[in-house]
């Protein structure tokens, strides 16, 4: 669901070919019938963005028919855990839970705990700082040891279990198909088929990607997956799972050692300025101290880190420099920032291999934003739309960005790609890759690391006689990497993200080594391990054919400790046996004393399977014998999860932003703590209970197609690529085409308040209308690929969406929309700039528009998110820019939305 | 039927010896699966990538996402895509219960043969040079017709055939094209002369000429790589193996094992084209699972190599040649008297 894996993933479907060639069932959920589809036992359309309700059913399904693996539901997860008393729930509430404001649209959640577990205090969440992503995989501080209530029998009315019953009960197989627009025998096809492969012998998978993240609603779309593979026993053990396929090759390498504002390498949180008072309080901030699990070691982590970043100067006198990190007051995310641009609250940008003017969401308030600043850097493999806005963005014919007149400085430092140079990549399944140079980079193309290297070497040239104190971080810096030539080393990088023992100068062999007190160095503790034994794990490449038994244990390394399956200790039941000998992984081998089996135990090796922890432990020694989930604060998976998540502790069907349906479950609409900016710039296609609907009748979706590479940079230039898909495409059901006189292969054009985008007509069978609430809802899709530079050209699709966010993880939607589409071609200039004021006059839409987002009271203020306070000119003045630009007329106009 | 120690027809044991190879490699070829071609066009660019054949044109073709159209000079691979509002097997294809109306299958596949014909070359450029589309025309899907049902797609990625009796080989006066030891066929550019008999002599309208340099060209099977112990660009980077590489005997073996595993599960669509040493090219050494009639991918249902008919045609030829020799010698003879 939410994935073509086909067709984005190809080389990783291979597996799912090699499973049906095995015997397992496919079933593809989704919107269309794709290449994905084409190859699947069963294609089950839905309407995009009704995940939640969907597989709400299949919870409510399997409760109902009892199908829940009871032993594994029991033991390894939180299902019979109660819940404090003041929890309300959405079925109370008409959508919301406990603890909702309405004036911030934030939750307190402290209703939302277990028990006599909580720690009280304030619970407000501060969503701003996108504060559930900064949990990671090891989830919020809660207080755990042996204090929560829980009912091993399920049957009290505040446990987990029973909320659960009660929240999805009207999740029923009719309201689905009412929601979803999915026919009813097949959903409950696909739930027999699901809950049938899943239990003690057989275990089923998930796959999912963008098409889950790019939504209002998208971590919950993952938590409702997560519920019913922990209901059915399906995480932790071979053939289950939950799988994210991510977006980029390294994009898991890229969250685990982030380029995200709200994270440091292996998810430790950015110091806040609330929590980055100093070490103590930012530590207390991540880990509660008498918390159970792993993240209780993040002082070791932490100061780990320090000590890589400042190497001798990180002392325990001065908390290892711990003040030289910066603090974030609030959302600092890609598109707060590219807001933030057109505002004149940031004057300079990198761009390392992004293309925002044609890949993110609202692509003319990107592209504004870019027109807006001093200077700014893009490095690439070609001349992406990016570097070349300024005299080919479309807002050249409307006459917004005047070429001569755009303020903006580019520099352009073409990029050496991935065969001319060394490193590694971080797969989907955690896994390291490295890969060795094939031939040496072609003219000025130079590699990231020989970029980075070597600008913050000159900036530390630069700044080596200044006095003052704010340079210390930059001057203090151990910026001493191995040196190849003028290229730094991959591999040393990589030793010192393995850590090292700094009274030995050794390499450690993993986090177990790292310690709190400065004798060791680390620069992301979940990769420590890589370098093992002082080997590049990561180059391994011994194949599974050559390892009969194992889990291809030496292709390669996963973080952490090259295992292979996570929490992996719940493929064996509470005694240590495996469930199943079909589904084995690892065990508990009582003669040895140890764990042991095909995969590296995700558990203390020597830890029983009956172990009590005594009475005061934290930590790590907290975990009982049978607690898998070792990275959660309580040890269990989550069922319920009673903090982390800004929207809910229990996933709840909430329309999308932009739609063209109430919600048929509750009053409230939308995510009631999404993130939406009412702005000229910004405007949103009403959704109910707004009125004027019907002007953006259709649910558009986009997607990419195998032949083309996300923004189109790494594929419109290729000839052999631009060939296979040559122009910009909307498909379109026979039953549309015929309802808007649209043919196939010609011009039509999508419109929502934002842009009116080109493109040729594919009629297909692919697309399917769909009955939802009693009425045909028809769904219109376009790959995204396509802008005014390259080999093969057309109108930027991400045009069309504007920017609404998911509360946890700043996600954009932009896998979902409400549209209009027309026979022929766009008017273009002045002209399209009054189609679209007269499609927003006709719909009524406002900066109002879509902010009002608590709908269950009707009184309730609009919401937009807060902007923070004007601060560019002060930071200009302090940069010594005396000489500020006054603004141009190439800054944006205002609309009268 | 031979002609001499040459057969022109029907099955061939070793096409590698009887070409003059001695102490050869086995022959080998592609088995080619569609029910597991995810459409991902990577052998077509892999082999572009490999054999530096170069692009032929950014025109949107229409023919559900297939953009190269056929195989020719400038596409030695090429992924057919077909829709058809039936069902495969016991796929489900999520059409039942929807508020749909009829198919556009065959509608779009109309536009896009309509404006084919507008072409220059009535699409004949198709997978060799530029094609302007020619302008559209036709208008929105018909109303009226049978409600959709179902829905399946097929995908299948076409290549040279290779075959027993290659008529692209048996018709080339310059000796260009040659059977390798591997028994493949591969097209010699320093020796072609651009006669184009071969692209008439094809079958399966494999062989084309190039515009720009007038001489043909072909699949090679990576005649290349395959000296080099390799596999072809195509079957290496094919992700879920619908193309295999392997010497024919063994993937005959295999593809027959694969079309009885479909049946049972089933596909029982599922069929062998190509494989046959009885048919009219004596067997192909790339040969093909299909999943419907070979016309509905493109592929003629009963190619003929057209040198079958070489020796009927001698034969017919010299009885002429004696009949009018004989009646020469008969008007000479007559006319001595």
């Amino acid at each position: 669901m939410g994935s073509n894996m086909a067709e984005a993933h190809p080389v990783g479907f291979q597996w799912v070919v090699e499973a049906k060639a095995r015997g397992a069932k496919v079933v593809h959920v989704d919107p269309r019938f794709t290449r994905t589809s084409a190859l699947a036992d069963m294609h089950v359309p839905l309407r995009a963005g009704s995940d939640i309700a969907f597989l709400g059913g299949v919870v409510n399904y399997i409760l109902a028919n009892d199908k829940i693996f009871r032993d594994y539901v029991v033991a390894y997860t939180n299902a019979s855990f109660l819940v404090d008393e003041r929890f309300a729930d959405t079925e109370d509430l008409d959508g919301l839970f406990s603890g909702y404001d309405p004036s911030s649209a934030t939750y307190d959640t402290t209703s939302w705990q277990y028990e006599r577990g909580g720690p009280g205090g304030d619970h407000r969440a501060h969503k701003e700082h996108a504060s559930g992503h900064q949990y990671g995989s090891g989830g919020p501080a809660v207080e755990t040891t042996s204090t929560i209530a829980r009912d091993a029998t399920l049957q009290h009315p505040r446990c987990v279990y029973q909320l659960l019953k009660r929240h999805y009960a009207r999740y029923t197989p009719e309201m689905v198909e009412q929601t979803c627009g999915t026919p009813r025998d097949q959903f409950l096809q696909l739930c027999d088929w699901w809950t049938e492969a899943s239990g003690r012998e057989r275990t089923s998978a998930v796959v999912y990607a963008l098409g889950w993240t790019q939504h209002t609603v998208g971590a919950q779309f993952i938590r409702t997956a997560t519920i019913v593979q922990l209901l059915l026993g399906n995480i932790g053990r071979p053939g289950g799972g939950i799988m994210a396929m991510r977006g980029h090759a390294s994009i898991q390498g890229s969250t685990d050692i982030p380029t995200l504002f709200n994270l440091l390498p292996g998810y430790l949180p950015m110091p806040s300025t609330e929590s980055g008072k100093d070490l103590a309080t930012y530590l207390g901030s991540i880990a509660a101290h008498n918390q159970k699990g792993f993240w209780r070691n993040a002082d070791a982590y932490t100061v780990s880190l320090l000590k890589e970043y400042w190497g001798e100067h990180a002392t325990g006198e001065n908390d290892y420099c711990f003040d030289y990190l910066p603090r974030i007051n609030g959302d600092h995310g890609t598109y707060r920032s590219a807001m933030d641009m057109i505002d004149g609250r940031v004057f300079g940008f990198f761009l390392l291999g992004q293309n925002p003017a044609v890949g993110s969401a609202n692509g003319r308030l990107q592209r504004l934003g870019l027109a807006n600043l001093d200077w700014l850097v893009v490095r690439d493999l070609a001349m992406t739309e990016s570097a070349t806005f300024w005299k080919n963005a479309p807002e050249i014919a409307t006459g917004e960005i005047v070429p001569e007149e755009c303020r903006t400085e580019v520099f352009f430092f073409p990029a050496a790609a991935h065969t001319e140079k060394d490193g590694s990549f971080t797969n989907t399944q955690r896994l390291l890759q490295w890969r060795e140079k094939a031939v040496d980079p072609s003219g000025d193309q130079r590699s990231e690391l020989w970029f980075l290297y070597h600008l913050g070497r000159r900036v530390q040239q630069l700044l080596a006689s200044s006095t003052d104190p704010r340079d210390r971080p930059v001057q203090d810096l151990a910026w001493d990497y191995a040196v190849q030539g003028d290229e730094p080393d991959a591999a040393d990088v990589l030793r010192r993200i393995n850590g090292h023992d700094l009274t030995t100068g050794e390499l450690v062999d993993g986090y177990l080594d790292l310690a709190a007190d400065g004798t060791t160095s680390c620069g992301c503790w979940i990769y420590s391990g890589v370098f093992a034994g002082g080997v590049n794990q990561a180059a391994r490449r011994s194949p599974r054919t050559t390892r009969p038994g194992d889990f291809s244990l030496e292709w390669a390394w996963a973080w952490p400790y090259n295992r292979r399956i996570l929490y992996n200790r719940a493929s064996a039941d509470p005694g240590g046996r495996p469930w199943s000998d079909a589904k084995a992984c690892v065990w508990w081998d009582a003669a040895k004393g140890e764990w042991t089996g095909h995969d590296v135990p995700d558990f203390e090796r020597a830890k029983k399977p009956d172990y009590v922890p005594p009475d005061g432990a934290v930590g790590v020694a907290a975990l009982h014998g049978d607690d898998p989930f070792v990275m959660q604060a309580d040890g269990k998976g989550w069922l319920f999860a009673p903090a982390g998540l800004h929207d809910g502790p229990l996933p709840t069907h909430y329309e999308p932003h932009e739609s063209p349906f109430a919600n048929p479950f509750y009053a409230q609409q939308g995510n009631p703590t999404r993130m939406v900016y009412g702005r000229p710039d910004n405007p949103s296609n009403p959704s109910p209970p707004e009125a004027h609907t019907d002007v953006f009748p259709y649910v558009l979706t986009t997607a990419r197609l195998t032949e083309h590479h996300t923004a189109g940079g790494m594929s419109r230039n290729l000839p052999y690529l631009a060939e296979l898909q040559p122009a910009l495409t909307v498909e379109v059901s026979p039953e549309l085409a015929r309802e808007r006189g649209l043919e196939h292969l010609g011009w039509a054009h999508v419109v929502t308040s934002r842009a009116a985008v080109d493109a040729r007509v594919l009629v297909t069978d692919r697309m399917k209308p769909l009955r939802v609430q009693q009425r045909v809802v028809h769904q219109i899709w376009m790959p995204y690929h396509w802008g005014p530079a390259g080999l093969v050209t057309g109108d930027v699709v991400n045009d069309l969406f504007g920017i609404s966010l998911d509360p946890n993880v700043l996600i954009q939607e932009s896998k979902v929309a409400t549209c209009d589409v027309r026979a022929g071609r766009r008017p273009r200039g002045p002209d399209l700039v009054r189609y679209l004021e007269d499609y927003r006059r006709r719909a009524g839409v406002t900066v109002a528009t879509g902010t009002r987002i608590d709908t269950a009271h009707p009184t309730a203020p609009a919401h937009s998110a807060p902007r923070p306070g004007p601060v560019a000119e002060e930071v200009r003045r302090r940069l010594g820019a005396a000489e500020v630009a006054p603004p141009t007329p190439t800054r944006p106009r205002t609309e009268d939305a | 039927m031979t002609l001499g120690t040459h057969p022109l027809y029907g099955p061939v044991d070793d096409v590698a010896t009887q070409a003059g190879h001695v102490g050869h490699p086995p022959r080998v070829g592609f088995f080619t699966d569609t029910s597991v071609c995810i459409g991902c066009k990577a052998c077509e660019v892999a082999c572009k990538e490999w054999n530096a054949v170069p692009e032929d044109g950014f025109n949107l073709l229409g023919m559900s996402l297939d953009n190269t159209g056929m195989l020719g000079a400038d596409s030695w691979r090429h992924v057919a895509f077909v829709e058809q509002p039936r069902r495969l097997g016991r796929q489900d294809g999520g059409v039942a219960g929807l508020p749909v109306g009829p198919s556009s299958t065959s509608y779009a596949a109309g536009v896009v043969a309509g404006r084919l014909r507008q072409a220059e070359r009535g699409g004949g450029e198709l997978g060799t040079a530029p094609l302007d589309p020619g302008v559209p025309g036709g208008g929105p899907p018909p109303p009226g017709g049978a409600d959709r049902m179902d829905f399946r797609w097929l995908m299948l990625s076409d290549v040279c055939k290779h075959c027993t009796h290659a008529g692209c080989l048996d018709v080339c006066p310059t000796g260009a094209l040659f059977r390798t030891e591997f028994g493949t066929v591969v097209v010699q550019d320093d020796i072609c002369n651009g006669c184009g008999y071969c692209v008439s002599g094809c079958p399966f309208g494999v062989i084309d000429r190039r515009p720009t340099d007038g001489q043909a060209h072909k699949c090679t099977l990576c005649y290349d790589r395959l000296r080099d112990g390799l596999e072809p660009a195509c079957a290496k980077a094919c992700p879920t193996d619908s193309i295999q590489f392997g010497t024919l005997d063994e993937l005959r073996d295999r593809a027959r094992g694969r079309v009885a595993q479909l049946h049972a599960l089933g596909a029982t669509e599922a069929r062998l084209y190509g494989d046959d040493p009885d048919d009219g090219v004596g067997g192909c050494g790339a040969f093909f699972l299909l999943l419907d009639e070979p016309e509905v991918y493109g592929l003629p249902p009963d190619p003929v190599v057209p040198t079958r008919d070489l020796g009927r045609m001698w034969k017919a030829a010299g009885v002429a040649a004696l009949a009018l020799a004989a009646a020469a010698f008969s008007v000479f003879v007559e006319g001595r008297r």
